[in-house]
C-alpha cells in the first residue's frame, strides 16, 4: 500500500500547535505502529483472520491430543485432568477465537466492500472491538503459562456448568480466567456487531436497496443481531458466576437456594443462537460461492434471506432442547421440541435454494467451489441428526453421548469451517492478489472431506453404541475399540489436511500465481476492485442497479463509465475521498481492558496481599481504559481528504506529514 | 456532510442511507443490546422471588418504598431536564443546555446517593447482605446493575457539560484547550463525589444525634474538609462557566447530546420496571 502522500488536512481544520503532544495523529503505512493503530476495516479483518487461524491451530492440535489419548481402550496419553483442559480449551477455542473471528475477519474485509463503502461507520470501534478480542482471548489462554496448583488453563467445558466451576468444586484460578476471557470477548463481539449493524443499514451505496444486498451481507446483519441480542445472557450468567466465586453470592449455590437449572437456561439461551452466529456466516459465504461458479443467479433470493431471518428468530426459542433430559416438564420440552423441529424447516429451504442454484447451471468445479459443495453435503447430514435430537425421547437417549458429538462436527466442521475455507480460498485473490494452485487447493480440499468424514462418521454409532462423552476413557470389552481407533486415524489423516491447506496458503500469500481483478467473473461489488483493494476502496462509490451488481457493470460498461465520471467529479468537487484518520486510543483502551481481566482473574482474592495487588491492578487497568477513550473522545473524529491521479494513486505530496 | 447554521434538519440526515444519523442507530441497537442484559438479571431475581428458599428474607420487611419511589420521581424528572438539553442544543442554545445537563446530573447524583443509603441502611440496619441471602444476591446484583449504568450516565453527562466549553476557533486558529479541559474534567467529578460524601454525611449526622443543632455541628466536624473542598471547585467551575468566550458547541452536536439522551431516558425506563417488578410487585397480595 503506497498511501504514504496523504494530506492530513483534518477535518476540524485544527492548526497543529493548538493540539498537545499526547494527540499527535499516528501516520505510520508499515510497520508495527501501523497495525497498532490502523482503522482500516480491511487490515482489521485481516487481522482477525490472522489471530483465528493460529487459534484454529491450536484448538485443532488440542483436539488431536484428545483423540491420541482416545485411540485405544485405556489410554494413557492424557491424565483425565488434561483431558478435561484439551475438550474444554478445544471448544472454546474453536468457537471463540477460531470460527467468531474468522468469520468476523470476512465481516470486516468482505462486507464493506460489497455494500459499496469506503469504511464501516465506526471506524475506530472497529479496532476497538479486534483488540479487545485479543486481549480476551490472552487472558482465556494465560492459565497454559502460569504453573502452580491454584492456576491452569480452563477445564469446566466450554459450558462452564454451574455450580460444578463453583469455587467448591475449582478452587482453582482457571474459571476465572475463562469467565473474564469469555467477558472480554463479549464485550468486543457486542462493539463489532454494533458496528456492523449501523454499517449495514447505513452505509449502503446508492441504488443498494436491502433486497439487493448480497447474501454474505445479509447473514452478516443476522449475524450481528444474534450477537448483540444473544451475548448478554451469557455476560450475565458469567457475572452470576463471577460473583459466586469472588464475593460468595449464592446464584447457583444449592445451599443458599439457587438453582443449578438457572445456568444452563441462561447459558443455552446464548448458546443456542450461538450456534447460528457460527454457521450464517458460512451460510451467507457458500450462497456467494455457488451462483459465481454455477454461473447463474442466486435461486429464489427473497426465500434464502427470509429463511436467514427465519432461522435466527427461531434461535431464540430452542434453547431448551440442550437441556431435554433435565426435568423441565412435558408441556415445555413437546413445546422446545416442536419449536427445534420448525427451524429445521428455513434450513431445509435453503438447502433446495442452493440445490436449485445448481441445477442447470455450467458448474465451475474450482477449489471454493469443491468446498461450498461440501458444505451443502456435510451440513445436509449434520442437519439430519440433528432433527433426529429435536423429538425429546430419542434426545434422552443420545443426550451426553459421541451422536452429540458426531451431530456438531458435522455442522460445525461440515457445515462452518468448510464454508469459512471455501470464503478464503474464493476471496483470497481479492484480499492479496494471488491465487493458490488448483492442484494443491483440491488435494487438501479431499484430504480434509475424507479425513473428516472418517472421523467423525463412526461417531453416530459408538453414540448409539452408549459411549458417553467427556470422558477421558474407555475399558476394552465396550465395543468402542474399532470405531475409536478409526476416527483417531481420521483425526490424523484431517490434520494433514489442515496443515496442507495453511501450508498451501501460506507459500501463496508469499509466491503463489498473481492474478488480475476479477478472476471468478464473480458478482459482487467487491471484484470491481483491483486487487488487493486500495485503502479507499472505491475510487468513486457506486451506484447499485441490480442484484448482482457487478454482473450488471459488466454489461453495462459504457453507461457505469460515464455514470463514475460524473459522480467521481462531484465527489473531487466536495473535497475528494475522506478517509478517517488513525489512532492508537482504541488500542489503550482494549490495553487497560487486558490489564484489568489479568488483575481480576491472577491474583487471589482471600489473601492479603493477594487483594491489594488484584484492586491495585484493577484499578491501574481501569484507569488505563478511561484514559484511552477519553482521548478517543476528545481526539475527535477528524479525517483528510483524498485526491486520486488517473491510476488510482493519492496526489497532494506536499502535505506529507506534519 | 455539514451544513449551514440554522438550517439542520434534526431528524434526518442526507450522507445515510436510511436517513438516520449513524450515531443513533447505533444508540438504537445498544439498547435492545442492553436490554437483554436486564432481562436476564430482571427474570433472575423474579424467578428466585417466585422460589424462595425456606427461611429466606421477606423483602417487605427489607424495603421501604417511600424512599425508592422518592428517588424514583427524582429519576423521572432527570429524564425531563434531559429532555430541555437536547432541545435546547438543537437550537443552538448553549446556555440553556448547560443549564439542564447540570440538572440532569443533580438528579443523577440524586438518585444515586439514595442508592447508596439504601444499600447502606439495608447492610446494616435489615441485615440483609450480597452473601447472607438470595434475595440479597440478586437485589444487589440488579439494582447495582442499574446502578452503575446511572453512574456511566453521569461521567457521560459531566464529560458533555465540559465538551460545551471548547473554545471555537478565533480568526480561523484554534486555541489550546486540552490542559483547561483536563482540569475543568477533574474539578466537576471532585464536586460531584465531595458533594455526594457531604450530604450522605449530613443525612447520617441528622438520623444519628437526637437534635438538628447537635448533627449539624457534628456534620461540620466530620465533614468540613470535604464541604470546603465541595465549596472551592464549585467556585472554580463557576469561574470557568463565567470566562468563556465563543465556544464550539452547537446544533451541529445535537446529535451527540440527543445519543447520550437515549441513553439516559433508557436507563430511566429500566428502572421504572425494576422498581414495578422488584418494589411494588411485593406489595401486591
Amino acid at each position: 500500500m503506497d498511501l504514504a502522500q496523504s494530506a492530513p488536512l483534518t477535518k476540524d481544520n485544527h492548526a497543529p500547535s493548538a493540539q498537545p503532544t499526547v494527540l499527535w495523529v499516528p501516520t505510520a503505512k508499515t510497520g508495527l505502529m501501523m497495525w497498532l493503530t490502523t482503522v482500516d476495516h480491511k487490515k482489521i479483518g485481516f487481522l482477525y483472520g490472522f489471530f483465528a487461524l493460529i487459534f484454529f491451530l491450536v484448538g485443532g492440535f488440542e483436539a488431536l491430543l484428545i483423540r491420541a489419548q482416545l485411540m485405544f481402550p485405556n489410554g494413557t496419553v492424557l491424565t483425565a485432568q488434561q483431558y478435561n483442559t484439551m475438550f474444554t480449551m478445544h471448544g472454546t477455542t474453536m468457537i471463540f477465537l477460531a470460527v467468531m473471528p474468522l468469520s468476523a475477519a470476512f465481516f470486516n474485509f468482505i462486507m464493506p466492500l460489497q455494500i459499496g463503502a469506503r469504511d464501516v461507520a465506526f471506524p475506530r470501534l472497529n479496532a476497538f472491538s479486534l483488540w479487545t478480542f485479543v486481549a480476551g482471548a490472552i487472558i482465556l489462554n494465560i492459565g497454559w503459562f502460569i504453573p502452580g496448583p491454584n492456576h491452569g488453563a480452563p477445564d469446566g467445558g466450554w459450558f462452564g456448568y454451574a455450580p460444578l466451576t463453583s469455587k467448591t468444586y475449582i478452587p482453582k484460578h482457571s474459571i476465572d480466567y475463562w469467565v473474564m476471557g469469555l467477558q472480554l470477548l463479549g464485550v468486543a463481539s457486542i462493539a463489532a456487531s454494533l458496528n456492523f449493524i449501523v454499517t449495514i443499514i447505513n452505509l449502503r451505496a446508492p441504488g443498494m436497496t436491502m433486497m439487493r444486498l448480497p447474501v454474505f451481507t445479509w447473514m452478516t446483519l443476522f449475524t450481528a443481531f444474534l450477537l448483540i441480542l444473544s451475548f448478554p445472557a451469557i455476560t450475565i450468567a458469567l457475572v452470576m458466576l463471577m460473583m459466586d466465586r469472588n464475593f460468595s453470592t449464592v446464584f447457583f449455590e444449592v445451599s443458599g437456594g439457587g438453582m443449578p437449572v438457572l445456568w444452563q437456561h441462561l447459558f443455552w439461551v446464548f448458546g443456542h443462537p450461538e450456534v447460528y452466529i457460527l454457521i450464517l456466516p458460512a451460510m451467507g459465504i457458500v450462497s456467494e460461492i455457488l451462483p459465481t461458479f454455477s454461473r447463474k443467479p442466486l435461486y429464489g433470493y427473497p426465500i434464502v434471506v427470509f429463511s436467514g431471518a427465519s432461522i435466527g428468530f427461531l434461535g431464540f426459542a430452542v434453547w431448551s432442547h440442550h437441556m431435554f433430559t433435565t426435568g423441565l416438564g412435558a408441556v415445555a420440552t413437546a413445546a422446545f421440541s416442536l419449536l427445534t423441529m420448525c427451524i429445521a424447516v428455513p434450513t431445509g429451504v435453503k438447502m433446495f435454494n442452493w440445490i436449485g442454484t445448481l441445477w442447470n447451471g455450467r458448474l465451475m468445479m474450482r477449489t471454493p467451489m469443491m468446498f461450498a459443495l461440501g458444505f451443502v453435503w456435510m451440513f445436509m447430514i449434520g442437519g439430519f441428526s440433528g432433527v433426529m435430537h429435536s423429538a425429546a425421547p430419542a434426545d434422552a437417549q443420545q443426550q451426553d453421548s459421541y451422536f452429540v458429538i458426531a451431530h456438531f462436527h458435522y455442522v460445525l466442521i461440515g457445515g462452518s469451517i468448510f464454508g469459512l475455507l471455501a470464503g478464503i480460498h474464493y476471496w483470497f485473490p481479492l484480499m492479496f492478489g494471488r491465487q493458490v494452485s488448483e492442484f494443491w487447493g483440491k488435494l487438501s480440499f479431499w484430504l480434509i472431506f475424507i479425513g473428516f468424514n472418517v472421523t467423525f462418521f463412526p461417531m453416530h454409532f459408538l453414540g448409539l453404541n452408549g459411549m458417553p462423552r467427556r470422558t477421558f476413557t474407555y475399558d476394552a470389552n465396550m465395543g468402542w475399540n474399532t470405531p475409536n481407533f478409526i476416527a483417531s486415524l481420521g483425526a490424523f489423516l484431517l490434520g494433514i489436511g489442515m496443515f496442507t491447506y495453511f501450508a498451501v496458503m501460506a507459500y501463496t500469500f508469499f509466491k503463489g500465481k498473481k492474478v488480475g481483478k476479477d478472476v471468478w467473473d464473480a458478482r459482487t461489488l467487491e471484484w470491481s476492485l483491483p486487487n488487493p483493494p486500495p485503502e479507499y476502496n472505491f475510487r468513486v462509490i457506486p451506484t447499485v442497479h441490480a442484484r448482482d451488481a457487478f454482473w450488471y457493470e459488466k454489461h453495462h460498461q459504457d453507461e457505469i463509465a460515464k455514470e463514475q465520471a460524473e459522480h467521481g467529479k462531484a465527489e473531487a468537487d466536495h473535497g475528494g475521498i475522506h478517509m478517517p484518520n488513525q489512532s492508537i486510543w482504541p488500542f489503550v483502551a482494549s490495553f487497560g481492558l487486558l490489564i484489568v481481566g489479568v488483575g481480576a482473574t491472577y491474583f487471589d482474592s482471600d489473601w492479603s496481599p493477594g487483594i491489594h495487588a488484584k484492586l491495585g491492578t484493577v484499578l491501574l487497568g481501569g484507569a488505563v481504559t478511561l484514559m484511552g477513550i477519553y482521548f478517543w473522545a476528545i481526539e475527535g473524529n477528524a479525517g483528510y481528504h483524498l485526491h486520486l491521479d488517473e491510476h488510482g494513486n493519492p496526489v497532494d505530496e506536499k502535505h506529507a506529514k506534519h | 456532510m455539514s451544513s449551514h447554521a440554522g438550517t439542520i434538519d434534526h431528524h434526518h440526515d442526507p450522507s445515510t442511507s436510511t436517513g438516520i444519523p449513524n450515531k443513533k442507530l447505533l444508540m438504537w441497537a445498544f439498547l435492545a443490546s442492553d436490554c437483554m442484559f436486564f432481562a436476564a438479571l430482571i427474570s433472575t431475581h423474579l424467578i428466585y422471588r417466585l422460589h424462595p428458599p425456606a427461611g429466606g428474607l421477606d423483602p417487605k420487611i427489607v424495603f421501604s418504598p417511600e424512599l425508592t419511589s422518592f428517588s424514583t420521581f427524582i429519576l423521572l424528572m432527570s429524564s425531563l431536564m434531559m429532555a430541555l438539553a437536547v432541545t435546547a442544543i438543537q437550537k443552538s442554545n448553549v446556555k440553556s443546555c448547560r443549564w439542564s445537563l447540570l440538572a440532569t446530573i443533580l438528579f443523577g447524583m440524586i438518585f444515586l446517593g439514595c442508592q447508596v443509603y439504601e444499600f447502606n441502611h439495608f447492610v446494616f440496619e435489615k441485615k440483609m447482605t450480597l452473601s447472607n441471602s438470595l434475595l440479597g444476591t440478586t437485589f444487589y446484583t440488579l439494582t447495582g446493575t442499574h446502578g452503575c449504568h446511572v453512574a456511566i450516565g453521569v461521567i457521560w453527562l459531566s464529560l458533555m457539560y465540559v465538551r460545551s466549553f471548547k473554545p471555537a476557533p478565533v480568526a480561523g486558529q484554534a486555541r489550546a484547550w486540552f490542559t483547561k479541559n483536563l482540569i475543568h474534567v477533574v474539578v466537576l467529578f471532585a464536586l460531584l463525589l465531595l458533594s455526594l460524601k457531604t450530604m450522605l454525611g449530613l443525612v447520617h449526622a441528622i438520623q444519628v444525634e437526637p437534635t438538628l443543632g447537635i448533627a449539624f455541628s457534628h456534620f461540620l466536624k466530620a465533614e468540613y474538609l470535604a464541604l470546603l473542598g465541595a465549596l472551592v471547585s464549585g467556585g472554580i467551575l463557576i469561574s470557568f462557566a463565567r470566562n468563556s468566550g465563543p465556544v464550539d458547541f452547537n446544533e451541529h452536536h445535537a446529535i451527540d447530546v440527543e445519543s447520550m439522551g437515549l441513553y439516559w431516558h433508557f436507563v430511566d425506563i429500566v428502572w421504572i420496571v425494576i422498581f414495578t417488578a422488584v418494589y411494588l410487585l411485593e406489595y401486591l397480595k
